[in-house]
């Protein structure tokens, strides 16, 4: 999924200084699923907004609303009405459908609500962990199902460096070393020789690196 | 092809001797000469960091050239960190167009390590990939992408290897890997763990890697209790034993008492199998190393015409 976390308030406060009527919109995806942006933080968002400003002296007018999935435009029809009475919308989905707002409602602004921060998945409750960095050149099948890309902090295709201690990365005792749980999987399936091959430089083209991408499947198109 | 004096001197069989030097956080050349000046004569090449720890400092290159003006040879260090690619291979030509020769395969320790934790970490190669690529653009005339080089270079390529970090069983291969991708000398980590050294050591030589690359083991002067501590609790992949606390902690001169451990490693670690030479990091404490150099019986240095 993809993980965000909320702005501060204070932050999201400052953004709304110019406006009256707000629109808090959640989006029932992955934000829902990270306990960010889905129909519970967007009422807890403009609860907390809506109190802030009646302290400060300067009521606001803040409505929540939230919808299946902010990043595809056929479903945020349903918001019109309510984005069309605000002065400004604050969604709380991530990059992808905060962008999809401020194309699909061209007219209005919609800011965001959340910072997103990585592709991962949750490994207990409350923690979430990156996993993927969407480089566009899977090698999961060649480090035993982790990806070094990702969970490496220095991205290496042949690690593991000399600051892995303890199974632990130099960046953070918090963060596992990648190479050091390839290598005792590895180890696990009696496959440490295939360690030995030389991985040519990756090729960061397809990663963002070669501008931002786009997948076409003319297959599929109308 | 020109061979680079330290390249000499392990191929000669000679007991190697290498220094090293942190460029200053200014733009001082006499800084430079200042601490380089106690290394001439006494060690047969200079590592010059290349922004260590992640901390901004001269540049490698531009320090080799000052060395090289000293008639020091210099051994410059390259992280992958900092550098993608295009601007990597563009410094190695410079480099050699400077007169140099050796160069040192590092990952770099992580940015926000150092003092500019906001960077971004580059890592476009990883270590292995830039002496695969040093090696390409010697021996092919190559460039990673394909495209050739206008003429041959010289390079006498170097990598790293910490026996001290894990997991341990598989650091032995990761230096035979290194050996494969082109590396022809090998300097380690600063050993204070000589018996995890050792263990390392015998299956470098099992698996006959002493006979492909010449492995130059790295030794640190402690110049006081605080530095031991600090390089236990605090430097990436560094292992200080107790007991060597302990010995600094029960001295009454702790300075002299770094140097008698130098010294004493330096002795044991000629007398084991498959090290050929010794790589003494004795950062802003230059001057110490013509001292440990004569105690060890390092001097004098090999000359060649």
């Amino acid at each position: 999924m993809i993980v965000a976390e909320r702005k501060p308030l204070g932050e999201i406060l400052k953004n709304l200084e110019p406006h009256k009527k707000v629109l808090i919109l959640g989006c029932g995806e992955c934000v829902t699923v990270c306990m960010t942006g889905g129909d519970k933080e967007a009422r807890e968002t403009a609860l907390a907004l809506s109190i802030a400003r009646k302290k400060a002296g300067s009521p606001i007018e803040v409505k929540s609303h939230t919808v299946e999935r902010q990043c595809e435009p056929e479903y945020l029809e349903s918001a019109r009405h309510l984005v069309e009475e605000a002065d400004v919308v604050v969604s709380l989905a991530c990059g992808v459908g905060i962008q999809n707002m401020n194309e699909y409602y061209a007219d209005k602004r919609t800011l965001p609500g959340v910072n997103t921060t990585f592709m991962g998945m949750p490994t207990e409750q409350g923690v979430w962990t990156e996993n993927c960095l969407g480089c566009g050149n899977c090698v999961l099948d060649e480090t035993m199902g982790i990806c070094p890309i990702a969970r490496c902090s220095k991205s290496m295709l042949n690690g593991p460096c000399g600051g892995s201690q303890n199974g632990k990365c130099e960046v953070s005792k918090d963060i596992d070393c990648a190479w050091h749980l390839i290598v005792e999987r590895l180890m696990k399936f009696n496959k440490l020789g295939a360690l030995q091959e030389v991985k040519e430089p990756k090729d960061w083209s397809t990663s963002h690196h070669g501008g931002p991408r786009k997948m076409i499947r003319e297959d599929v198109r109308l | 092809m020109t061979k680079s004096n330290l390249q000499k001197v392990l191929e000669s069989g000679a007991f190697a001797v290498t220094g090293e030097l942190g460029p200053p956080k200014s733009g001082q050349r006499d800084v430079i000469e200042h601490h380089a000046s106690h290394l001439k004569g006494v060690v047969d090449s200079v590592n010059i960091t290349d922004n260590q720890t992640a901390i901004v400092r001269t540049s490698s290159i531009a320090t080799g050239r000052i060395l090289l003006d000293m008639g020091i040879e210099p051994n410059v260090q390259m992280t992958v960190r900092d550098r993608n690619r295009i601007a990597i291979q563009a410094d190695v030509l410079g480099a050699v167009a400077l007169g140099m020769k050796n160069i040192l395969c590092i990952q770099g320790d992580h940015a926000t390590l150092g003092n500019e934790p906001k960077a971004k970490n580059v890592n476009d190669l990883d270590s292995m990939n830039l002496i695969s690529a040093l090696k390409k653009m010697r021996d092919e005339q190559e460039f990673i992408g394909g495209d050739k080089l206008d003429a041959p270079i010289d390079l006498y390529i170097g990598a790293v290897a910490n026996p001290f970090a894990d997991p341990f069983e598989y650091r032995p291969y990761r230096l035979a890997k290194k050996i494969e991708a082109g590396a022809q000398f090998i300097q380690t980590q600063v050993i204070f763990d000589m018996e995890r050294f050792e263990r390392y050591m015998k299956i470098v030589v099992d698996m006959g890697l002493h006979e492909k690359a010449h492995i130059i083991a790295g030794i640190t002067p402690l110049k006081s209790l605080g530095a031991a501590r600090y390089m236990k609790n605090n430097v990436a992949g560094m292992i200080v034993p107790d007991h060597i606390i302990d010995r600094l902690k029960g001295a009454k001169d702790k300075k002299a008492e770094g140097v008698n451990i130098a010294v004493e490693m330096i002795e044991h670690l000629k007398t084991i199998e498959g090290v050929a030479g010794v790589h003494i990091m004795a950062v802003a404490w230059e001057e110490i190393v013509p001292e440990i150099a004569e105690r060890a019986g390092l001097l004098p240095r090999p000359t060649f015409d």
